[in-house]
């Protein structure tokens, strides 16, 4: 957002209105989120309605327990990332860039994860287009299911590298001591985003892992 | 009355927001909302020119029964681009990125919209998606008409897909940037005493065009990023081969372009509200019915996109309840012309070029809305599906009705937005010459229609040559008429008499200000104590001097 100084931007009459207009436009701005993934979750439900077998079958594929640990590492980033914003209200400018690092770390290490169980879907060749190969009757519409996996968690992935991206920026402002506890809404902004792209996460683990598993 | 600082009239040269600074770098790095509207300006007028270019092909090819110009191939193209820079290009962002950037802030009393570097951000999205696009129109462009259906955007398509869909992607971004800008600039920035129903209608149109922006924009960006993968990786999500459905592309695709409509007409709708109120020296009638019918038209708008699939396959049912709720949008773009005529009743009308237009509006868009009753009901969908009778009723609504406020609204605002004055017999007879013009154009594409022929195809049989010329000929004028103002808007920022700063004598605090205003808008920030539309005070004052006037003879 706009706001990456201390200074009031010159369109606004005071503080407040600035910290505000940019609480606001961070909402707004996760409205159009909710929407993009929303388009991506109702072409999974059309075809998970229209192919439970298969999409069961293709969830099969998939390695509950490395992701199950990985969905605990991105829930405990979303908690360093609660107390780097309560640090900043405190002004506790140590604790800030420490629990920064750490939700850093955390993200880092869930799209390391991701990154071995994609090399995991290339060797088996579980990767939708010419090279598919899957032995069932269903292989078509498992092969859905797959693009679907594709799409919904790159572009999680996508959200989580701005993430990350943003969280840097921070650790560097917040060096530079910019946040007070007067001034510190690019880190509760920060929060904010970083909490939507973790809740995401939410839907997609058991809407992708968890299928036929009860 | 409006407290604010009076407007100095031009004595010496008084710094305002086009000469705080000359260079191209004072262009190009502005976060000046005003000279962001200008740079948009500019760069629709470019796809508008070059989208109306693909158009002159297509009427050209349609003056004769045989494809003797070009291959059919070739004429898909030349519609495909035709739709594809007029809606995503020209329309959506036309009067929201112009007069919406320029007016807003200035409308609600603020300095700049909340984020102004967002905005400028925004153009440069826009110019980077035009650019895509541009590249694919010259490297082979697309032939999968604007809607891109697969399996013509992915199977079996032979165009530059990718780079046009890249171009789409990208331009998206810019109209959820505008739409956010606008949102929390009306929430948060309004001046004090600004209170929601003190709003120029204006700013509630381009409040539920922000919201349609925010809500639909984003499906597409997702319907486009499953066709982009699909495309680049050879996999099939919409291919029937694996069990995918090229008819979910049609749903993502018409949840967003479906309300896409009402991004298109809704701040027109806006435009027109002012423009009624002003010529009419009223009060407008209804405000409140007017605000809250934009914000019906935005929450209807998401509910009826079934109605462009009733021949794809799509459950009847379904095609019931879409074809009924359709009807409902009706309700809400009905009360609107019922308030704008109501306004106009027993107002004392003048009518310059602004008003014209938005005559226009008014009759152009009844006979675009009633047929769009026609196509949404079921059965005489299924009869006129895909023929020239559609074209006809969304260019009755695209161009009769959002071109026209547009128009309208740059004629209005231009002494504000230039400071000077354009050639008002001029703006008169191009408004006539293109009322007339389209109407040659597509009226006769309703009889077409109705007649069976289809839409495009490059040849068509014999009979239908007459109403074909008649339309070619129509564009030819429209043609004409679209080149006058835009010699004469150009000529009168050199030459034009200077404006001052009310010229139509209107309310809102845009005319409250300079023309062109300072940098900053106002020279304080103005206190607002009245409702919006407060003309009733002067024809009060008015009746009371022809009473004086009266007795005194």
């Amino acid at each position: 957002m706009s706001a990456s100084s201390t200074a009031l931007s010159h369109q606004f009459e005071d503080a407040e209105q600035q910290r505000e207009a940019v609480t606001l436009g961070l909402w707004t701005f996760l409205l159009t989120e909710v929407m993009l993934f929303g388009g991506l979750f109702a072409g999974y439900t059309a075809y998970r309605a229209a192919y439970p077998e298969a999409f069961i079958l293709g969830s099969g594929q998939l390695d509950v327990m490395l992701v199950g640990v990985n969905t605990a590492i991105l829930i405990c980033s979303s908690l360093t990332m609660a107390l780097a914003v309560r640090s900043a209200q405190l002004g506790k400018r140590q604790a800030l860039i420490v629990f920064l690092v750490l939700t850093m770390l955390f993200g880092s290490a869930f799209l390391g994860i991701k990154a071995v169980e994609y090399s995991h879907k290339f060797r088996e060749h579980l990767v939708p287009g010419p090279g598919f190969r899957f032995a069932s009757p269903h292989a078509g519409q498992v092969q859905l299911f797959f693009s679907f996996y594709f799409a919904l968690t790159a572009t999680h992935g996508v959200h989580m590298i701005v993430g990350l991206g943003l969280l840097g920026v921070l650790v560097y402002q917040a060096k530079k001591g910019r946040f007070t506890p007067a001034y510190n809404s690019p880190v509760d902004l920060s929060g904010l985003y970083w909490h939507f792209v973790d809740i995401v996460w939410i839907f997609l683990y058991p809407l992708l892992y968890l299928l036929g598993r009860h | 009355m409006i407290a604010t600082a009076p407007a100095p009239t031009a004595v010496e040269p008084r710094e305002h927001y086009l000469n705080a600074g000359y260079g191209v770098k004072s262009w190009l790095l502005t976060t000046d909302h005003k000279r962001i509207a200008l740079l948009y300006l500019a760069s629709i007028t470019l796809f508008f020119v070059l989208g109306g270019a693909f158009a002159v092909l297509v009427r050209l090819e349609l003056v004769t029964p045989e494809g003797d110009l070009m291959r059919s191939e070739t004429y898909n193209k030349m519609f495909a681009m035709h739709g594809l820079i007029m809606v995503f290009f020209f329309l959506i962002p036309s009067i929201p990125a112009v007069l919406g950037n320029f007016l807003l802030p200035i409308m609600i009393g603020a300095r700049d919209l909340a984020f102004p570097r967002l905005n400028l951000a925004s153009w440069y999205v826009y110019t980077l998606g035009g650019l895509f696009t541009l590249g694919a129109a010259t490297t082979g462009g697309v032939d999968t008409g604007w809607t891109f259906y697969t399996p013509y955007s992915s199977t079996y398509s032979n165009g530059a897909v990718i780079a046009t869909a890249i171009g789409v992607f990208i331009v998206g971004f810019s109209s959820i940037l505008t739409g956010l800008n606008f949102i929390v600039t009306i929430h948060k920035m309004r001046a004090p005493g600004l209170t929601w129903f003190r709003l120029p209608l204006f700013v509630w149109a381009h409040y539920a065009t922000s919201l349609v922006i925010m809500l639909g924009t984003p499906v597409l960006t997702a319907a486009i990023l499953l066709v982009g993968i699909e495309r680049m990786f050879g996999i099939g999500i919409f291919d029937p081969a694996l069990g995918g459905d090229p008819v979910l592309f049609q749903h993502l695709f018409w949840f967003y372009s479906h309300p896409a409509v009402y991004i298109m007409i809704l701040p027109s709708m806006g435009v027109i509200s002012e423009l009624i109120a002003c010529f009419s020296r009223k009060r407008i009638f209804g405000y409140n019915l007017i605000a809250f019918s934009s914000l019906a038209i935005a929450a209807l708008g998401f509910l009826v996109w079934g109605h462009h699939m009733f021949v794809s396959g799509q459950s009847v049912y379904a095609g019931i309840v879409f074809s009924f709720l359709s009807f409902f949008v009706a309700i809400p773009s009905a009360i609107k012309v019922f308030n704008w005529i109501a306004t106009l009743y027993k107002g004392s009308v003048s009518y310059d070029t602004p008003m014209l237009y938005a005559m226009g509006f008014i009759g152009l868009f009844t006979i675009g809305g009633l047929t769009g009753l026609f196509l949404s009901t079921l059965a005489i969908d299924v009869h006129v599906h895909d023929t020239y009778f559609v074209v006809a009723h969304f260019h009755y609504i695209m161009v009769g009705g959002a071109m026209m406020g547009y128009l309208g609204g740059i004629h209005f605002w231009w002494p504000k937005i230039s400071g000077r004055l354009y050639p008002e017999g001029w703006g008169r007879f191009s408004a006539l010459v293109i009322f007339v013009g389209f109407n040659l154009t597509f009226f006769p594409q309703f009889i077409l229609g109705y007649l069976g022929m289809p839409r495009r195809y490059h040849v068509y049989p014999e009979e239908f040559q007459v109403l074909n010329v008649m339309s070619s000929a129509g564009a030819t004028i429209l043609g004409v008429g679209y080149l006058i103002p835009l010699i004469y808007l150009v000529w009168s920022m050199r030459y034009g008499p200077r404006a001052e700063a009310n010229p139509w004598g209107a309310k809102g605090l845009e005319w409250e200000t300079a023309s062109p205003p300072p940098k900053e808008n106002f020279e304080q920030t103005p206190v607002v104590t009245e409702e919006a539309y407060n003309y009733a005070r002067e024809s009060e004052s008015d009746v009371s001097k022809l009473n004086r006037a009266i007795s005194s003879v």
